[in-house]
């Protein structure tokens, strides 16, 4: 078994590592049963952040990743739009990555379209799309939208816009939400729009190598923050404890089904960070396990080398 | 004259961008200032895929090794870009139905929308999926405990693996009440917040003095190595 590990073949850990992701993956998608999320702090902030802001609030949500972080940032994404529907609040949406807009439209249909069909573009929702310049963007949206945004992605015109023609720049913004991958995200957010404009107020999500490197900017300038899949399942136990009775799955009366435990049965579209955190907590472990082995390898040699 | 445009123009925009931030009488420079970025900005993608075509034609011409790729690389761009710019397959916008360009080049199901939604999506995500395997491949091969420091790391780094999951909550949730700070969930914050927090600022000034003074020898012209080693 020594000898087996001492010379293990990479290959067996890339079968390692996909079974310890398949397996719970298929597990989870057959029972519909994954772990409990206790939500921190952060989580909460961010909740509260958009909770707590009065019906018809104007929300800024810039989705800056691309299909790579779609899985680590998506459901994040997905929540934050579906919060601020159910809160009635007034969302733009903007993106400083070029596929920026494929992110914001998959929310679109996914969410607003499908869940509040109620909800009327231009008046409830705005995709402004994407410019060029990432944080040259947000030095001129930040006292001047019409600089760059003259129409939305459909070509209309922004005065013809009934949502755009209450605002004039991201200052008139009561919350400004950011979902990050990387340069430019919420740190150049934090940079040229909260910190010199200290009134408006931001949370972001962003993916797991980000998330230590906003930290300095919490709670001052980033009110709240989740960090990859883990905050967003977080956040999805807040939003789902609270809108449980809304996101649940129907039965055949229209009522929302309930499991055997009394709790709300979630449609799995809402619980996408929850579901995935079991497929990362077997990875972890899978980790840890290789790291432990590892060293008991490098131990054991370095002790045969100090006998000769 | 090459060089001292350049310079000229350098110095002006750095400027007015610094005084922009000082007073409100030049605040509107500096937003002028910034709209000339993101033109700049946008007319830095034709030059950035001028650049990409002249790098992998050479690589053609030259028949270096894996000349193949670039063949694919160049396809693929002109396919996108010519597709996407024609708006080829998209059909006129409802408001504007009478232009025929007036759709967008995003419509679902139109080629541009196929291309994002079969090729790039699945190899994106892809070859970000694939860093779990090597992740775990090099923790295996390369994270020892040959010292102080990389003990400390390696400890760190389990609390944190451990703390993001259930596990975390799993292993020390028989941990009474006033032991709490104890449970990994909130071990894990306390570095996040504390130590990681300390840190990074301390980085992140480093850098913006660093920042600061690099931009001052720009700005006055003392570093010209931007400019590259062309005459003058």
């Amino acid at each position: 078994m020594y000898e087996f590990f001492k010379t293990l073949d990479r290959r067996w850990i890339f079968l390692m590592m996909f079974l310890a992701v398949a397996v719970p993956i298929l597990i989870i998608g057959a029972t519909g049963r994954t772990f409990p999320e206790e939500p921190t702090s952060l989580a909460r902030a961010v909740f509260h952040a958009i909770e707590d802001l009065p019906e018809g609030s104007k929300v800024l949500l810039s989705y800056d990743y691309d299909p790579a972080s779609e899985g680590e940032l998506s459901p994040m994404a997905t929540m934050f739009a579906y919060h601020c529907a159910a809160k009635r609040h007034r969302m733009y949406f903007m993106a400083l990555w070029p596929v920026g807009p494929q992110m914001v439209d998959d929310t679109i249909e996914n969410v607003l379209k499908k869940d509040f069909p109620e909800l009327e573009y231009g008046k409830d929702y705005v995709n402004l799309g994407y410019k060029s310049g990432y944080e040259g963007v947000i030095k001129v949206i930040i006292t001047d939208f019409t600089e760059l945004y003259t129409t939305d992605t459909r070509g209309t015109p922004w005065g013809t816009i009934p949502m755009c023609q209450e605002v004039s720049s991201v200052q008139d913004m009561d919350l400004l939400v950011n979902v990050s991958a990387g340069y430019a995200g919420t740190k150049e957010w934090v940079q040229y729009a909260v910190t010199p404009y200290p009134k408006l107020t931001m949370v972001a999500g962003c993916t797991g190598v980000q998330a230590p490197l906003l930290y300095p900017y919490i709670p001052q300038q980033l009110q709240g923050l989740l960090g990859a899949i883990k905050g967003a399942a977080e956040y999805e136990a807040l939003v789902t404890e609270c809108y449980g009775a809304r996101m649940a799955r129907r039965d055949a009366e229209g009522n929302p089904m309930v499991d055997d435990d009394g709790m709300y049965v979630i449609r799995g579209k809402y619980t996408e960070g929850i579901r995935r955190m079991g497929p990362q907590l077997v990875a972890h472990l899978l980790m840890i396990l290789l790291i432990i082995v590892g060293n008991v390898i490098y131990f054991v040699e370095r002790r045969k080398e100090g006998r000769r | 004259m090459k060089r001292t445009i350049p310079l000229f123009i350098t110095a002006i925009g750095g400027f007015v961008l610094i005084a922009a931030v000082f007073s409100g009488y030049t605040q509107s420079w500096g937003e002028v200032a910034a709209i000339w970025f993101d033109v700049l900005a946008a007319i830095a993608y034709i030059l950035g895929g001028g650049n990409l075509m002249k790098i992998h034609l050479k690589k053609i011409s030259d028949r270096t090794e894996g000349w193949a790729y670039s063949v694919v690389t160049i396809i693929a761009f002109l396919a996108t870009l010519i597709i996407g710019l024609g708006k080829i397959g998209v059909n006129p916008s409802e408001q504007f139905p009478d232009y025929a360009w007036s759709g967008s080049y995003r419509e679902v199901g139109g080629p541009f929308w196929w291309i994002y939604e079969y090729a790039f999506k699945p190899l994106t995500a892809t070859m970000f999926a694939m860093l779990a395997f090597y992740v775990a491949s090099a923790a295996f091969r390369a994270f020892r405990a040959k010292n102080l420091e990389a003990v400390l790391l390696l400890g760190t780094a389990f609390i944190i693996l451990l703390g993001r999951t259930y596990a975390g909550v799993w292993v020390t949730g028989w941990l009474p009440d006033w032991l709490s700070g104890l449970k990994l969930e909130n071990v894990t914050v306390t570095i996040m917040k504390v130590f990681n927090t300390a840190g990074n600022r301390a980085i992140m000034i480093g850098i913006a003095l660093g920042i600061a003074s690099t931009s001052l020898r720009v700005l006055l012209g003392v570093d010209r190595s931007y400019l590259g080693g062309g005459e003058e």
